[in-house]
């Protein structure tokens, strides 16, 4: 990695208002160079409205965004020459082959005739498509246009990459080595900013930030965002009544509240001194049924909702 | 410059893959002026006319023949009397009647005067101011040959009208120019818009907005391949008015390339105004339909003249971009007008084109900020 302390995006108090909604309210933030930073919070809590302003696409109401050493407000031509951009729908153009999307893309980012080359045969490696460059890009299977979209997105070798949900609808496997590839461009000194709905794959991001309804909630390393848990131990409770479990354990005075995973109840307990053991027990005395019982690490989801909850009950004690 | 290549060659791949597109940009066009063409006709012929000959003499007979014989009029009953001759109206037997009162003949030849009556029926105007027309002509050449003195005889007063551009006032010659018009107009306002709405749905549209593309490359990238269609669509529609509709070309073709392609590129620029209000292509086609469709057919001149129009409405029409070409159009290839007299139709176009344009990149550069 190289210049791992220099700031690659560097927001200050970025707010964005459409009439009355208030879609970014005050938020900053650093990304350094070649992070993988993920950019976390659920549909319309404001990363889109938030990327599309540090890509230069819209114009924030107030605060700065300085991105590769740009800000986005006084110059958002130059902003777009350094990014690359993938959404979550891999804009390729259906009708077009491999190739010619690659040579399209590569016009649009004004590479010259041997860049185009060099930048062609890396993308067609990178993205495994030897041999279907004259394949239309529509026939080709979601794990290959998505590396496709992806390497078009990256032809111009740009230094900061935004990645808007770029795994939306795409198989584990493709998942999986599609982060590979990320992985292998951030060491080698790109930055990326992505933002997912898969808190599987926000675990694979050096940090992390949550918005919630504007405002930046929690930021860090993964450790230290998980670290709202470190006097609240979490119990995982497995049980095919869930809905009783929850109810029983929530009528505990130890328990501060519970939340629904899969086929387990995960209950956050409001000090360190309480035992799984003795939460068994309780359970036990109330005749609710139950597979297992441990204490568990907590995962991003729970931070996640911890913090959205949290969150809320700030903004309805403010209003 | 080379941004602009890329995505005309881009645009212009696509294109040519999606055959269904290009087939109906081309065809389509060709078909609605065969449809068109065929259908809208002013011509009044084969009007049915009931004779009511009271005379019976050779006379009368020479009159009825000259009506039949005209071609304008086709034979349809004898009626024997008035009331007759207004049944045949009413139940449209007939849309004229002629009648010739007792007596006619010997007046004839006896160089007294001799009315002849035609009864026709009002409740289509058009056709009404038609048939008085045939009429009266048709009277006034058997007037003169059953005049006492034959052919010789010069009356002191004659007009002899010559019609120029258009001897047998064929209707479809003044039409078919309006319906190029009208045809290329909505191909080419529609292809630049659903092309864009298109991409917008698709999702490419972001993907472009979000690299270094000027707004100028992608005007000119996306609206030069639409502008070669629009082109060729053009000429296969004037190609096929000439050999199907006997359209002539009496002015140089240089002329009506510059006026063509002033009118196409305004169209265009039309539809890349109109893709950046419309975000489906459903609601793009519906607004091209609306402003290419409505204005050309009813406020350019086409069908009815701009000079009968109220004049609140004699205004809007200067808004209306066919209304020159249509000046321009009928000027070259009806009456081989030169270009300059086209001038101010001309300089119209290019106001209009450049003004869309100019409103469309408006609108597309403030998308992407």
């Amino acid at each position: 990695m190289r210049n791992t302390q220099s700031i690659a995006i560097d927001v200050k108090h970025l707010t964005r208002r459409f009439a009355e909604f208030v879609a970014v309210n005050d938020v900053s933030f650093e990304v350094r160079t070649g992070e993988i930073f993920g950019f976390l919070g659920s549909n319309g809590a404001g990363k889109s409205t938030t990327i599309r302003m540090l890509c230069g696409l819209l114009r924030p109401s107030s605060g700065t965004a300085v991105v590769g050493g740009i800000d986005v407000a006084a110059d958002p031509e130059g902003v777009k020459r350094r990014i690359g951009y993938m959404s979550q729908r891999f804009s390729l153009y259906e009708l077009l082959t491999v190739d010619q999307n690659i040579r399209f893309f590569g016009g649009v980012y004004g590479l010259s005739t041997e860049q185009l080359e060099t930048r062609r045969a890396f993308v067609i490696d990178m993205a495994g498509l030897r041999g279907r460059e004259h394949s239309l890009a529509r026939d080709l299977a979601g794990g290959w246009r998505q590396r496709l979209a992806l390497g078009c997105a990256i032809l111009h070798e740009p230094a900061i990459l935004f990645l808007d949900e770029p795994t939306g609808g795409v198989d584990p496997l493709s998942r999986r080595q599609f982060w590979r590839l990320i992985d292998a461009l951030a060491s080698s000194g790109v930055t990326i900013l992505v933002t997912t709905h898969y808190l599987d794959e926000a675990e694979r991001c050096h940090r992390v930030t949550l918005i919630h309804a504007g405002r930046l909630a929690a930021i860090g390393t993964i450790p230290e965002v998980k670290r709202v848990f470190a006097e609240r131990p979490i119990v995982e409770v497995r049980t095919a009544r869930a809905i009783e479990t929850m109810q029983a354990l929530d009528a505990m005075p130890v328990v501060e509240k519970t939340s629904l995973f899969g086929t387990a109840v995960h209950a956050v307990l409001k000090t360190s001194g309480v035992q799984a053991a003795s939460i068994a027990d309780l359970l036990k005395a109330r005749g609710i049924p139950f597979e297992g019982i441990e204490r568990v690490e907590p995962s991003l989801e729970d931070v996640f909702l911890d913090v959205v909850e949290r969150a809320e009950a700030q903004r309805s004690v403010a209003s | 410059m080379n941004k602009a290549l890329a995505v005309y060659r881009k645009e212009l791949r696509q294109i040519a893959r999606d055959r269904r597109t290009l087939l109906i940009l081309i065809f389509v066009p060709a078909f609605f002026l065969l449809l068109y063409g065929y259908a809208l006709n002013f011509d009044i012929r084969h009007v049915r006319l009931a004779v009511q000959d009271r005379d019976g003499s050779p006379e009368s007979r020479s009159v009825v023949s000259a009506f039949i014989n005209s071609g304008y009029f086709d034979f349809a009953a004898a009626v024997y009397d008035a009331r007759e001759a207004e049944r045949t109206l009413d139940i449209n037997d007939a849309r004229a009647v002629l009648v010739i009162p007792e007596g006619f003949g010997r007046d004839v030849r006896n160089g007294r005067v001799a009315p002849v009556q035609v009864i026709i029926s009002g409740d289509n105007a058009n056709t009404a101011t038609a048939v008085l027309g045939y009429a009266g002509s048709i009277l006034r050449t058997v007037n003169e040959e059953l005049t006492p003195g034959g052919a010789d005889f010069v009356p002191p007063l004659s007009v002899e009208p010559r019609i120029w551009y258009n001897p047998e006032l064929r209707s479809t010659l003044f039409l078919v120019p309006g319906l190029i018009a009208y045809i290329a107009m909505i191909t080419a306002v529609a292809s630049t818009a659903l092309s864009i709405v298109r991409e917008k749905e698709i999702g490419t549209i972001e993907q472009i907005r979000m690299a270094p593309l000027d707004t100028f490359s992608f005007v000119v990238g996306k609206t030069i391949p639409y502008f070669i269609i629009a082109l060729a669509s053009a000429a296969l529609i004037i190609a096929a008015s000439m050999l199907l509709f006997g359209l002539p070309m009496r002015g140089n073709w240089i002329s009506l390339l510059i006026a063509l392609s002033l009118f196409l590129i305004g169209a265009l620029a039309t539809g890349l105004l109109i893709s950046t209000i419309a975000d489906t292509q459903q609601l793009a086609f519906q607004m091209a339909l609306l402003i290419s469709l409505l204005p050309t057919i009813m406020l350019s001149g086409f069908i009815f003249p701009i000079n009968s129009m109220p004049r609140a409405l004699q205004i809007i029409t200067h808004l209306v971009p066919a209304r020159y070409f249509l000046i321009a159009l009928r000027g070259i290839v009806l009456k081989g007008t030169a270009l300059r007299p086209l001038l101010p139709q001309l300089a119209a176009l290019t106001v209009y084109a450049a003004a869309m344009l100019g409103l469309a990149s408006l609108r597309l550069a403030r998308e992407r900020v």
